[in-house]
């Protein structure tokens, strides 16, 4: 069975002009796999991502996760914000913790530990948000959400608002965690490079009404060179896919 | 177990806020103000001859007067006795009652108007009501006080939820809390910034409208104090020494509820506040 399952999705936004999003997508994420996601901008992949998640409805079609329809968020499946959806009032420890409030203090206190070891703030515990720079912050919401143990973590362009280097250590920081976790993750990015360097299936969407255009493995061992002419070549295949779905339009 | 990242520490905290500079500047502009304002007080009452209107020292004499008899702290005790039970009981009900307008659309629809029409009456119009159904007794201050806060303080705490990014109530609701948990974990701490700030309007209100109220309704209190001197023999002096402590008292409140925003649970909210 499929960890995520997307049948016949369409999706349009009601109003005086009904802006149509999503146009039959269909696609399968299997357990522990990392499949990114890309597309041009405003095509629907956040959209896409948030039906996945629960937070929206679609038109028609289904989507299935673990085999059930999606009815709504579910602490299961954790989704890792855009915009960081990290609390400011709870300092680094309570912020990774807030989804153990129902296990036991001894039993939560070793979990936020670990995970807080894990995305490197060991340190930082009685730290609040706002005195964290933006690589820090998202690296709390990557603890808060492992330390949840859901099934699939999803991640709407999670590193879109950092600086480039940031952005560079974050990825091999998630690849290495998620090599030691093998949660499923599903990784909306418009960048190509991150979705090369991070997926083992990158879905490449087309412009609004999006569909999924081409899907592409990527099959290269991890921690990826990014030098290397295996590496290049899928960059490159995926450059030409997008190109092509942005000529059509 | 070993850490799987290395070189995190690179990425610097940012530094927190810079403790503001020791400039005495600071300190001695304001004084100088001060003292030129007592000055010109003090010539233009010489000047002008009045004999009912006093001089600043006159002021300071009738304070030490007022401590003397025991009549400065029973009257500042009575103000703040009136305005701690009427602004609590305006909290109590017009924070959760603001959260809950603000969150559910159909409660804001049909509260809202209402509260827009009772929202500009002056408390001071509410005086004659106050003294029918309460009589002089304490009742009267404290219920003018819980009108005039109760309103500031649910218009904010209903804008905060309004204002509030989507994001935490997503996030929270992906962990799963209940609609309870939401309220009291995310939606409430969300907006605590805001409703701190909306407190602080409400208590200034407050302390306006107890003068008012104690000048009416009952028999002690500053509002109390200068309306008698003023009545029982021209005392101007005790007058304005009963201003000056009003003053006084408001600066000190406001200064206690700008604690309050201090916390580390709500200073995020005011970051962009030097």
């Amino acid at each position: 069975m499929s960890a995520v399952s997307v049948r016949n999705l369409w999706m349009s936004f009601a109003g005086k002009s009904p802006v149509h999003v999503l146009e039959d997508v269909n696609a399968e994420v299997a357990r522990g796999e990392f499949v990114c996601i890309v597309g041009p901008s405003g095509c629907g992949k956040s959209t896409l991502l948030n039906i996945i998640g629960g937070f929206l409805h679609g038109t028609s079609g289904e989507v299935l996760v673990e085999g059930e329809p999606v009815t709504g968020p579910d602490p299961r499946r954790i989704f890792v914000f855009q915009e960081n959806g990290v609390f400011p009032w709870l300092n680094v420890r309570e912020n990774i913790g807030f989804g153990l409030r129902r296990k036991k203090e001894a039993e939560k206190e070793g979990i936020v530990r670990h995970y807080t070891e894990m995305v490197g703030l060991t340190g930082f515990e009685a730290a609040y948000p706002a005195e964290l720079s933006g690589g820090m912050r998202q690296r709390v919401e990557i603890a808060r959400a492992l330390a949840a143990s859901p099934d699939i973590i999803y991640m709407d362009e999670p590193f879109g608002a950092l600086d480039f280097i940031t952005r560079l250590k974050m990825r091999a920081d998630l690849v290495r965690i998620w090599e030691h976790e093998r949660k499923t993750i599903l990784f909306v990015t418009h960048d190509i490079e991150e979705a090369v360097q991070l997926a083992d299936r990158v879905l490449i969407m087309s412009q609004r009404p999006a569909t999924i255009r081409e899907v592409i493995e990527v099959n290269l061992p991890r921690p990826r060179d990014l030098d290397s002419p295996g590496y290049l070549e899928k960059r490159d295949r995926i450059f030409a896919a997008m190109g092509m779905s942005l000529g059509v339009g | 177990m070993e850490s799987v990242v290395n070189g995190t520490r690179a990425e610097t905290a940012r530094p927190a806020a810079p403790r503001a500079k020791r400039d005495w500047l600071r300190l001695a502009l304001p004084c100088g103000v001060g003292l030129l304002f007592l000055l010109a007080w003090d010539l233009s009452v010489r000047f002008s001859g009045s004999d009912l209107f006093p001089k600043p020292m006159d002021v300071a004499r009738a304070i030490v007067e007022l401590i003397q008899h025991g009549l400065l702290v029973k009257y500042v005790v009575a103000s703040l006795f009136r305005v701690s039970w009427g602004f609590a009981l305006a909290t109590a009900a017009g924070v959760p009652f603001g959260l809950v307008l603000g969150w559910y659309t159909r409660a804001a629809q049909a509260f809202n108007p209402l509260i827009q029409i009772f929202r500009p009456i002056s408390p001071i119009a509410w005086i004659p009501v106050a003294i029918l159904w309460f009589g002089v007794s304490d009742a009267a201050p404290i219920f003018l006080i819980f009108l005039a806060s109760v309103f500031p303080i649910t218009v904010s705490a209903m804008a905060a939820v309004r204002n509030m990014q989507p994001v935490y109530v997503r996030a929270a609701k992906n962990f799963g809390l209940s609609e309870w948990e939401l309220f009291r974990q995310v939606i409430f701490r969300a907006c605590l910034p805001q409703i701190i700030t909306g407190l602080r309007i409400a208590l200034g209100i407050a302390w306006l409208v107890v003068v008012a109220a104690e000048m009416i309704a009952v028999n002690s209190g500053l509002g109390y104090l200068i309306i008698d001197a003023r009545n029982a023999g021209k005392r101007y002096d005790l007058v304005v020494a009963g201003m000056l402590m009003i003053g006084l008292i408001g600066l000190g409140l406001d200064m206690l509820v700008r604690k309050l925003e201090n916390f580390d649970e709500v200073r995020w909210g005011y970051a962009n506040r030097s």
